[in-house]
Protein backbone atom coordinates (compact mmCIF):
# COMPACT_ATOMS: atom_id res chain seq x y z
CA UNK A 1 0.00 0.00 0.00
CA UNK A 2 2.28 2.29 0.94
CA UNK A 3 4.36 1.27 -2.54
CA UNK A 4 1.32 2.58 -4.58
CA UNK A 5 0.73 5.67 -2.59
CA UNK A 6 4.34 6.77 -3.24
CA UNK A 7 4.52 6.06 -6.97
CA UNK A 8 0.99 7.95 -7.45
CA UNK A 9 2.08 11.03 -4.93
CA UNK A 10 5.78 10.33 -7.09
CA UNK A 11 3.90 10.50 -10.14
CA UNK A 12 1.52 13.59 -9.34
CA UNK A 13 4.81 15.63 -8.17
CA UNK A 14 6.28 14.38 -11.85
CA UNK A 15 3.41 16.20 -13.90
CA UNK A 16 2.97 19.48 -11.20
CA UNK A 17 6.83 19.73 -12.51
CA UNK A 18 6.20 19.30 -16.12
CA UNK A 19 3.12 21.17 -15.82
CA UNK A 20 5.20 24.05 -14.78
CA UNK A 21 7.32 23.74 -17.37
CA UNK A 22 4.53 24.17 -20.02
CA UNK A 23 3.12 27.43 -18.13
CA UNK A 24 0.24 25.33 -16.98
CA UNK A 25 -1.02 24.60 -20.28
CA UNK A 26 -2.03 20.98 -18.69
CA UNK A 27 -2.69 20.34 -15.60
CA UNK A 28 -0.07 18.43 -13.49
CA UNK A 29 -2.70 15.69 -11.92
CA UNK A 30 -3.86 15.03 -15.34
CA UNK A 31 0.01 14.75 -17.02
CA UNK A 32 0.71 12.39 -14.23
CA UNK A 33 -2.24 10.06 -15.13
CA UNK A 34 -0.91 9.94 -18.69
CA UNK A 35 2.76 9.52 -17.28
CA UNK A 36 1.24 6.75 -15.01
CA UNK A 37 -0.65 4.93 -17.77
CA UNK A 38 2.85 5.03 -20.07
CA UNK A 39 4.42 3.67 -16.85
CA UNK A 40 2.43 0.81 -16.77
CA UNK A 41 2.06 0.23 -20.68
CA UNK A 42 6.05 -0.12 -20.50
CA UNK A 43 5.90 -2.15 -17.39
CA UNK A 44 8.14 0.02 -15.78
CA UNK A 45 5.70 -0.09 -13.02
CA UNK A 46 3.64 -3.13 -11.86
CA UNK A 47 0.37 -3.00 -12.09
CA UNK A 48 -0.54 -5.05 -8.79
CA UNK A 49 1.87 -2.02 -6.64
CA UNK A 50 -0.28 0.72 -7.35
CA UNK A 51 -3.33 -1.29 -7.45
CA UNK A 52 -4.52 -1.04 -3.67
CA UNK A 53 -3.44 2.42 -3.03
CA UNK A 54 -5.29 3.66 -6.61
CA UNK A 55 -8.49 1.66 -6.32
CA UNK A 56 -8.83 3.58 -2.75
CA UNK A 57 -8.65 6.67 -4.46
CA UNK A 58 -11.31 6.24 -7.38
CA UNK A 59 -13.83 4.54 -5.34
CA UNK A 60 -13.78 7.16 -2.90
CA UNK A 61 -13.37 10.22 -5.68
CA UNK A 62 -16.99 11.93 -5.34
CA UNK A 63 -15.89 12.25 -1.15
CA UNK A 64 -13.10 14.42 -2.40
CA UNK A 65 -15.50 16.76 -3.98
CA UNK A 66 -16.73 18.12 -0.90
CA UNK A 67 -14.30 20.69 0.20
CA UNK A 68 -14.49 22.68 -3.07
CA UNK A 69 -18.59 22.52 -3.22
CA UNK A 70 -18.20 24.69 0.12
CA UNK A 71 -16.52 27.66 -2.15
CA UNK A 72 -20.35 28.13 -2.89
CA UNK A 73 -20.26 30.26 0.41
CA UNK A 74 -17.43 32.87 -0.85
CA UNK A 75 -19.10 32.86 -4.43
CA UNK A 76 -22.64 33.09 -3.00
CA UNK A 77 -23.65 36.59 -3.69
CA UNK A 78 -22.40 36.23 -7.50
CA UNK A 79 -24.70 32.75 -7.69
CA UNK A 80 -27.59 34.11 -5.88
CA UNK A 81 -27.77 37.05 -8.77
CA UNK A 82 -27.33 35.22 -11.29
CA UNK A 83 -28.88 31.82 -10.73
CA UNK A 84 -31.47 31.52 -13.39
CA UNK A 85 -28.57 31.47 -16.17
CA UNK A 86 -26.26 29.10 -14.01
CA UNK A 87 -28.99 26.66 -13.76
CA UNK A 88 -29.72 26.81 -17.23
CA UNK A 89 -26.45 26.70 -18.36
CA UNK A 90 -25.31 23.85 -16.12
CA UNK A 91 -28.78 21.53 -17.25
CA UNK A 92 -28.54 22.41 -20.97
CA UNK A 93 -24.75 22.08 -21.67
CA UNK A 94 -24.55 18.80 -19.51
CA UNK A 95 -27.46 17.38 -21.07
CA UNK A 96 -25.55 18.12 -25.09
CA UNK A 97 -22.09 17.12 -23.81
CA UNK A 98 -23.63 13.64 -23.09
CA UNK A 99 -26.17 13.60 -26.43
CA UNK A 100 -22.85 15.02 -28.52
CA UNK A 101 -20.29 12.58 -27.57
CA UNK A 102 -22.92 9.40 -27.08
CA UNK A 103 -23.87 9.84 -30.77
CA UNK A 104 -20.46 10.66 -32.28
CA UNK A 105 -18.94 7.44 -30.58
CA UNK A 106 -22.22 5.33 -30.97
CA UNK A 107 -21.91 6.31 -34.90
CA UNK A 108 -18.67 5.78 -35.76
CA UNK A 109 -18.74 1.99 -33.52
CA UNK A 110 -21.79 0.91 -36.17
CA UNK A 111 -19.97 2.69 -39.20
CA UNK A 112 -16.97 0.28 -38.08
CA UNK A 113 -19.19 -2.54 -37.90
CA UNK A 114 -20.87 -2.23 -41.18
CA UNK A 115 -17.49 -1.93 -42.82
CA UNK B 1 -19.42 31.76 21.82
CA UNK B 2 -15.56 32.14 22.57
CA UNK B 3 -15.46 28.66 22.70
CA UNK B 4 -16.33 27.06 18.89
CA UNK B 5 -12.99 28.54 17.40
CA UNK B 6 -11.31 25.97 19.83
CA UNK B 7 -13.91 23.78 19.39
CA UNK B 8 -14.56 23.33 15.88
CA UNK B 9 -11.77 25.50 13.90
CA UNK B 10 -9.61 22.73 13.78
CA UNK B 11 -8.39 20.02 11.53
CA UNK B 12 -9.53 16.69 13.30
CA UNK B 13 -13.39 18.74 13.28
CA UNK B 14 -13.31 19.86 9.97
CA UNK B 15 -12.33 16.08 8.78
CA UNK B 16 -14.68 14.36 11.10
CA UNK B 17 -17.64 16.89 9.63
CA UNK B 18 -16.79 15.77 5.71
CA UNK B 19 -16.18 12.32 6.32
CA UNK B 20 -19.37 12.18 8.39
CA UNK B 21 -21.54 14.40 6.61
CA UNK B 22 -20.64 11.96 3.81
CA UNK B 23 -21.73 9.17 5.14
CA UNK B 24 -25.35 10.16 6.33
CA UNK B 25 -25.25 11.35 2.81
CA UNK B 26 -24.51 7.79 1.15
CA UNK B 27 -26.93 6.05 3.83
CA UNK B 28 -30.10 8.82 2.84
CA UNK B 29 -29.18 8.62 -0.92
CA UNK B 30 -29.30 4.18 -0.33
CA UNK B 31 -32.23 4.07 1.32
CA UNK B 32 -34.60 6.64 -0.50
CA UNK B 33 -33.15 6.10 -3.92
CA UNK B 34 -33.68 9.84 -4.69
CA UNK B 35 -31.30 10.92 -7.27
CA UNK B 36 -31.65 14.35 -6.13
CA UNK B 37 -30.28 13.30 -2.70
CA UNK B 38 -26.80 12.75 -3.98
CA UNK B 39 -24.05 12.45 -1.19
CA UNK B 40 -22.42 15.15 -2.20
CA UNK B 41 -25.51 17.08 -1.97
CA UNK B 42 -26.23 16.48 1.17
CA UNK B 43 -22.88 16.77 2.66
CA UNK B 44 -22.85 20.10 1.03
CA UNK B 45 -26.12 21.48 2.94
CA UNK B 46 -25.18 19.98 5.94
CA UNK B 47 -21.60 21.33 6.15
CA UNK B 48 -23.13 24.89 4.88
CA UNK B 49 -26.08 24.84 7.59
CA UNK B 50 -23.41 23.86 10.51
CA UNK B 51 -20.92 26.97 9.26
CA UNK B 52 -23.34 29.65 8.79
CA UNK B 53 -25.12 28.60 12.24
CA UNK B 54 -21.85 28.87 14.13
CA UNK B 55 -20.73 31.52 12.08
CA UNK B 56 -17.78 29.86 10.74
CA UNK B 57 -15.84 31.76 8.43
CA UNK B 58 -15.24 29.74 4.92
CA UNK B 59 -11.00 29.88 5.37
CA UNK B 60 -11.07 27.79 8.25
CA UNK B 61 -12.84 25.03 7.28
CA UNK B 62 -10.74 25.38 4.07
CA UNK B 63 -7.93 25.11 6.14
CA UNK B 64 -9.30 22.37 8.33
CA UNK B 65 -10.51 20.67 5.44
CA UNK B 66 -7.54 21.01 3.45
CA UNK B 67 -5.89 17.11 3.45
CA UNK B 68 -9.55 15.68 1.89
CA UNK B 69 -9.51 18.45 -0.85
CA UNK B 70 -5.72 17.28 -1.55
CA UNK B 71 -6.90 14.02 -2.64
CA UNK B 72 -8.60 15.08 -5.85
CA UNK B 73 -5.00 15.14 -7.28
CA UNK B 74 -3.59 11.98 -6.38
CA UNK B 75 -7.16 10.43 -7.81
CA UNK B 76 -6.92 11.81 -11.07
CA UNK B 77 -3.28 9.93 -10.92
CA UNK B 78 -4.55 6.81 -9.73
CA UNK B 79 -6.72 6.82 -13.24
CA UNK B 80 -3.81 5.86 -15.03
CA UNK B 81 -4.55 2.54 -13.64
CA UNK B 82 -8.10 1.98 -14.53
CA UNK B 83 -7.34 3.13 -17.90
CA UNK B 84 -4.24 0.97 -17.87
CA UNK B 85 -6.62 -2.44 -16.75
CA UNK B 86 -9.44 -1.67 -19.70
CA UNK B 87 -6.43 -0.79 -22.04
CA UNK B 88 -7.68 -4.07 -24.40
CA UNK B 89 -10.93 -2.04 -25.04
CA UNK B 90 -8.93 1.09 -26.27
CA UNK B 91 -7.34 -0.49 -29.36
CA UNK B 92 -9.34 0.49 -32.25
CA UNK B 93 -11.57 3.07 -30.53
CA UNK B 94 -9.00 5.88 -29.81
CA UNK B 95 -9.49 7.62 -32.87
CA UNK B 96 -13.21 7.68 -32.65
CA UNK B 97 -12.74 8.76 -28.93
CA UNK B 98 -10.94 11.56 -28.76
CA UNK B 99 -12.85 12.93 -31.72
CA UNK B 100 -15.85 12.38 -29.77
CA UNK B 101 -15.01 14.31 -26.50
CA UNK B 102 -13.00 16.91 -28.96
CA UNK B 103 -16.15 17.96 -30.72
CA UNK B 104 -18.08 17.44 -27.06
CA UNK B 105 -15.18 19.75 -25.40
CA UNK B 106 -15.35 22.26 -27.96
CA UNK B 107 -19.20 22.32 -27.91
CA UNK B 108 -19.53 22.52 -24.37
CA UNK B 109 -17.66 25.60 -23.86
CA UNK B 110 -18.81 27.15 -26.92
CA UNK B 111 -22.63 26.48 -25.99
CA UNK B 112 -21.52 27.81 -22.44
CA UNK B 113 -20.25 31.30 -24.37
CA UNK B 114 -23.43 31.23 -26.28
CA UNK B 115 -26.12 30.69 -23.59
CA UNK B 116 -24.38 33.20 -21.04
CA UNK B 117 -24.21 35.96 -23.81
CA UNK B 118 -27.61 35.66 -24.41
CA UNK B 119 -28.60 36.15 -20.94
CA UNK B 120 -25.81 38.58 -20.23
CA UNK B 121 -23.82 37.78 -17.55
CA UNK B 122 -20.10 39.26 -17.14
CA UNK B 123 -17.61 37.34 -18.79
CA UNK B 124 -15.75 37.00 -15.12
CA UNK B 125 -18.58 34.14 -14.85
CA UNK B 126 -18.45 32.73 -18.11
CA UNK B 127 -15.26 32.14 -17.50
CA UNK B 128 -15.52 30.28 -14.63
CA UNK B 129 -18.49 27.88 -15.90
CA UNK B 130 -16.64 27.18 -19.13
CA UNK B 131 -14.87 24.22 -17.97
CA UNK B 132 -17.92 22.82 -16.23
CA UNK B 133 -17.37 19.33 -17.84
CA UNK B 134 -13.35 18.79 -15.96
CA UNK B 135 -12.93 17.57 -13.00
CA UNK B 136 -11.98 19.99 -10.31
CA UNK B 137 -8.62 20.12 -9.59
CA UNK B 138 -7.88 20.32 -13.75
CA UNK B 139 -11.51 22.98 -14.49
CA UNK B 140 -10.20 24.99 -11.39
CA UNK B 141 -6.78 25.48 -12.96
CA UNK B 142 -8.24 26.15 -16.37
CA UNK B 143 -10.45 28.90 -15.09
CA UNK B 144 -7.20 30.61 -12.67
CA UNK B 145 -5.48 31.15 -16.40
CA UNK B 146 -7.99 32.14 -18.13
CA UNK B 147 -9.82 34.74 -16.17
CA UNK B 148 -12.36 32.99 -14.30
CA UNK B 149 -13.32 32.71 -10.47
CA UNK B 150 -11.61 29.30 -9.07
CA UNK B 151 -14.23 28.78 -6.26
CA UNK B 152 -17.23 29.52 -8.31
CA UNK B 153 -16.13 27.02 -11.04
CA UNK B 154 -15.34 24.40 -8.23
CA UNK B 155 -19.21 24.79 -7.16
CA UNK B 156 -20.45 24.66 -11.16
CA UNK B 157 -18.40 21.58 -11.63
CA UNK B 158 -19.75 19.74 -8.75
CA UNK B 159 -23.43 20.93 -9.79
CA UNK B 160 -23.04 19.55 -13.02
CA UNK B 161 -21.07 16.34 -11.80
CA UNK B 162 -24.30 15.66 -9.79
CA UNK B 163 -26.72 16.38 -12.91
CA UNK B 164 -25.26 14.70 -15.67
CA UNK B 165 -24.86 11.71 -12.94
CA UNK B 166 -28.15 11.98 -12.52
CA UNK B 167 -29.69 12.19 -15.98
CA UNK B 168 -26.46 10.78 -17.67
CA UNK B 169 -28.09 6.89 -17.63
CA UNK B 170 -31.64 7.76 -18.56
CA UNK B 171 -30.63 10.45 -21.24
CA UNK B 172 -28.58 7.65 -23.22
CA UNK B 173 -31.58 5.07 -22.85
CA UNK B 174 -34.01 7.78 -24.54
CA UNK B 175 -30.88 8.36 -27.20
CA UNK B 176 -31.18 4.81 -27.80
CA UNK B 177 -27.44 4.78 -27.44
CA UNK B 178 -26.10 0.76 -26.62
CA UNK B 179 -22.30 0.95 -27.10
CA UNK B 180 -20.85 0.46 -24.04
CA UNK B 181 -18.30 2.82 -24.68
CA UNK B 182 -20.49 5.34 -25.69
CA UNK B 183 -22.15 5.54 -22.76
CA UNK B 184 -19.00 5.25 -20.17
CA UNK B 185 -17.44 7.84 -22.31
CA UNK B 186 -20.42 10.69 -22.65
CA UNK B 187 -21.04 10.52 -18.97
CA UNK B 188 -17.39 11.33 -17.85
CA UNK B 189 -16.58 13.84 -20.32
CA UNK B 190 -20.21 15.53 -19.13
CA UNK B 191 -20.06 14.48 -15.24
CA UNK B 192 -16.24 13.63 -14.67
CA UNK B 193 -15.92 12.26 -11.50
CA UNK B 194 -19.12 12.50 -10.04
CA UNK B 195 -20.37 10.69 -13.62
CA UNK B 196 -17.60 7.92 -13.60
CA UNK B 197 -19.17 6.64 -10.04
CA UNK B 198 -22.34 6.37 -10.85
CA UNK B 199 -20.95 4.19 -14.75
CA UNK B 200 -18.97 2.09 -12.91
CA UNK B 201 -22.63 1.11 -11.08
CA UNK B 202 -23.45 0.62 -14.62
CA UNK B 203 -20.65 -1.61 -15.33
CA UNK B 204 -16.65 -1.75 -14.90
CA UNK B 205 -16.10 -1.15 -18.75
CA UNK B 206 -18.58 1.96 -18.68
CA UNK B 207 -16.55 2.74 -15.68
CA UNK B 208 -13.15 3.01 -16.76
CA UNK B 209 -13.94 4.65 -20.42
CA UNK B 210 -15.66 7.02 -18.40
CA UNK B 211 -12.57 7.47 -15.89
CA UNK B 212 -10.64 7.68 -19.27
CA UNK B 213 -13.07 9.99 -20.63
CA UNK B 214 -12.12 12.47 -17.36
CA UNK B 215 -8.63 13.10 -18.46
CA UNK B 216 -9.18 13.32 -22.16
CA UNK B 217 -12.09 16.14 -21.71
CA UNK B 218 -9.33 17.78 -19.09
CA UNK B 219 -6.74 17.75 -22.00
CA UNK B 220 -9.06 18.98 -25.02
CA UNK B 221 -10.91 21.69 -22.78
CA UNK B 222 -7.49 23.01 -21.24
CA UNK B 223 -6.39 23.12 -24.98
CA UNK B 224 -9.93 24.30 -26.20
CA UNK B 225 -10.30 27.51 -24.20
CA UNK B 226 -7.50 29.21 -24.82
CA UNK B 227 -7.41 28.60 -28.60
CA UNK B 228 -11.65 29.31 -28.22
CA UNK B 229 -10.75 32.76 -26.72
CA UNK B 230 -8.19 33.55 -29.08
CA UNK B 231 -10.93 33.62 -32.10
CA UNK B 232 -13.36 35.19 -30.16
CA UNK B 233 -11.16 38.10 -28.92
CA UNK B 234 -9.83 38.06 -33.10
CA UNK B 235 -13.74 38.42 -34.00
CA UNK B 236 -14.40 41.20 -31.18
CA UNK B 237 -17.38 38.22 -29.95
CA UNK B 238 -15.91 37.61 -26.57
Amino acid sequence: MIKGIFIILAFLFLGETCSHFMSDFIPGSVLGMMLLFVSLVTKLIKADDVRAAANFLTKNMALFFVPASIGIMSSWNLISQNILPLTLISVMTTVLVIAVVAFIQEQSEKRKSTK
Amino acid sequence: MIMKEVLFENAPFMLSLVTGSFLLGTWIHKRTKFALFHPCIISMIIIICFLNYFDIPYESFAAGSNIIHFMLGPAVVALGLVLYDQMAYLKGNILSMLTAVGVGSIIGVVSVILIGKIMGISPEIIHSVEPKSVTTPIAMSISQSNGGIPALTAVTVVICGIIGAMIGPKLLEMLGIKSKIAQGLSIGAAAHGLGTARAMEIGALEGAISGLSIGLMGIMTSIAIPIIHYIGNYFHIL
